[in-house]
């Protein structure tokens, strides 16, 4: 493979991995980001606690505990294994590296979007008929659009970003796990392979910056409708 | 149609017991702030679980403590109306609107959205985001959101207290309407305004420090010397029907009352029509003689009912006045330098300026 096309296939790899873990994550942050906001409910703390651990732990703890609970001679990882979902070693295992990582990101920003929509509306949807789901499908959720897409941005980046859980979980083997951090890194540790490792740090740069462009755009246009201009 | 509440509920250092019910026609609970009138009103909604009682509706039990029995806002059908009108953001006055519809009950008698639109005034706001509404309008675009869900009672709380006097008058025609209209829609006003609820309420529930100090018919519970203190003495004074009998020349209105004629102006309705008159208790006087050579030109001659003190140098004086009731507020002194008591016939002197414009309606 020439080093280009290494480059290429990385960063394939990783906007794979990452818009997986991307698309997984959002509903499931949200949902939680719903509980931590406006559930009443015994552990609580203990969830919120949980969900914030990987922002708190070093990245690669969280790789070598996802190791332990996921490789394959853990019996959660033999379960997924045996049901065509091998984690350890596999693309599948990057993706749920990038999920952790990326998850106390969205969950704040959307907890934060939440929190600031007035529960009062909800309530004055209640009095008019409204079910809870009904109360959040009709009034919360197009009230927190922006901050559902800044939180789906943040993680988005965060996934591509992602690289001590990832290495420490699923190695380092191109085409299968090394993401666009690992192979700057390992072109990093070549001599000679700066141009290669340039080029990829570009990429990365293109990427983070055209997403938050992109957010940024839908998000003005998502508050310039809710301020009624 | 009757509601039937009885709740209690615990605050810091404030109980709230509450016990009484309301039917047809409006129906005013007053106090003032911190008297626990909201609490009452979102007890009804559903928004709040009392601690303890019991609210029902007609047959329909929407919350027991007893069976633990509690019916969630959605299913009670009470529409509300806030203070702070809480239209939502992301959509323009049709779309909230329509979100009322949405949910209302296929098939249920009362107004579409085009009578609704045409009953509150709003179709040139139909586009506009609720950011760019002056207060009335987003309390009447509330007022018809709520209508529009067809509910089975309208909850208001303090829908008027946000707006300025103008702005007021923009509103009260519409509730008035609502009241006297075809549905009859009842309506639980919860107010700390006495000219809004003499205007509107047929019903009235005076809460005190989280417990009903009065309850009873509007024009009873308005003429009842105990109620001064409640009201205000300042805010006290009866509310009694006339017909207006016709209109002179000079601007002034002849309005017939049980116990004769009075001459009032600003009075802004049809010969024939039916009107309520508040008569602040401060702006009766008595006199034991028939007063001649007086500015004032209306005099109806009375019989004292009761005499009530206080521990100030006010006293409380209710007058039967024909089939009417009236109130008035002197000094002690007064009563015993002209010998009041009750059962004395005498004459009421009312100030014709003494009937606020906005406290005539029907």
């Amino acid at each position: 493979m020439t080093t280009d096309a290494a480059a290429w296939e990385a960063l394939r790899l990783s906007l794979w991995v990452s818009l997986w873990a991307t698309c997984i994550a959002v509903p499931l942050a949200l949902w939680v980001a719903w509980l931590l906001a406006r559930g009443r409910f015994r552990g609580k703390t203990l969830l919120n606690a949980l969900v914030h651990l990987p922002l708190v732990l070093p990245p690669v703890v969280t790789g070598y505990l996802l190791l332990v609970a996921f490789g394959p001679t853990a019996p959660l990882g033999r379960l997924l294994e045996a049901l065509g979902i091998p984690l350890a070693f596999h693309w599948t295992g990057a993706v749920l590296a990038a999920i952790i990582m990326a998850f106390p990101l969205m969950v704040r920003a959307m907890q934060l979007a939440i929190e600031a929509v007035d529960p009062k509306l909800e309530e004055a949807a209640a009095t008019l008929g409204a079910s809870r789901a009904g109360v959040f499908a009709r009034v919360t959720l197009p009230l927190i659009v922006p901050g559902i897409l800044a939180g789906t941005v943040m993680g988005f980046a965060k996934a591509m970003g992602e690289f001590g859980a990832t290495i420490t979980f699923v190695a380092n083997i191109p085409g299968q796990t090394q993401t666009l951090p690992s192979a700057i890194w390992t072109a990093l540790q070549i001599p000679g392979g700066e141009t290669q490792a340039l080029m990829m740090v570009v990429m990365a740069c293109v990427v983070a910056l055209g997403a938050v462009v992109a957010s940024e755009a839908l998000a003005r246009r998502v508050a310039a409708r809710i301020a009624g201009a | 149609m009757t509601l039937n509440i009885r709740i209690q509920q615990g605050f810091d250092g404030f109980d709230l017991d509450v016990c009484f019910s309301a039917d047809a026609g409006i129906t005013a609970l007053f106090g003032r702030s911190g008297a626990g009138k909201t609490t009452v009103v979102n007890a009804v909604a559903g928004l709040l679980r009392p601690d303890a009682g019991r609210i029902t509706f007609n047959d329909e039990v929407l919350f027991d403590s007893a069976t633990g029995t509690f019916a969630p806002p959605a299913a009670r059908r009470l529409g509300y109306v806030f203070q702070d009108a809480r239209l939502f953001p992301h959509l323009n006055v049709r779309e909230n609107l329509e979100f009322g519809m949405r949910y209302a009950p296929k098939g249920t008698p009362g107004a579409g959205f085009a009578d609704v639109v045409d009953l509150l005034g709003l179709g040139a706001l139909t586009g506009r985001a609720p950011a760019t509404l002056s207060g009335g309008e987003k309390q009447r675009v509330a007022l018809g959101r709520a209508l529009l869900s067809k509910p089975r009672m309208l909850l208001m709380d303090e829908p008027l207290a946000s707006l300025d006097g103008p702005r007021k008058q923009d509103i009260l025609p519409y509730l008035e309407r609502l009241r006297d209209g075809p549905q009859r829609l009842p309506i639980l006003y919860v107010s700390h305004a006495v000219d809004e609820i003499a205007r509107l309420a047929d019903t009235l529930v005076m809460l005190q420090a989280g417990k009903v100090a009065r309850a009873g018919p509007l024009f009873d519970v308005m003429s009842d010397p105990a109620a001064v203190p409640l009201l205000g003495v300042r805010e006290a004074g009866a509310v009694i029907e006339a017909e207006v009998m016709a209109l002179a020349e000079d601007g002034l209105t002849r309005l017939r009352i049980s116990a004769g004629d009075l001459h009032l102006p600003g009075v802004q309705a049809p010969v024939g029509a039916k009107v309520r008159l508040r008569v602040l208790a401060q702006d009766v006087m008595l006199s034991r003689a028939r007063p001649e050579g007086l500015s004032a030109l209306n005099v109806l001659p009375v019989q004292i009912d009761s005499i009530h003190t206080g521990d100030g140098p006010g006293a409380a004086v209710s007058l039967i006045a024909g089939q009417d009731r009236l109130l008035a507020r002197i000094t002690a002194r007064a009563v015993s330098t002209l010998g009041l008591e009750t059962g004395t016939a005498c004459f009421a002197v009312l100030k014709a300026t003494s009937v606020a414009p906005g406290s005539i309606g029907r």
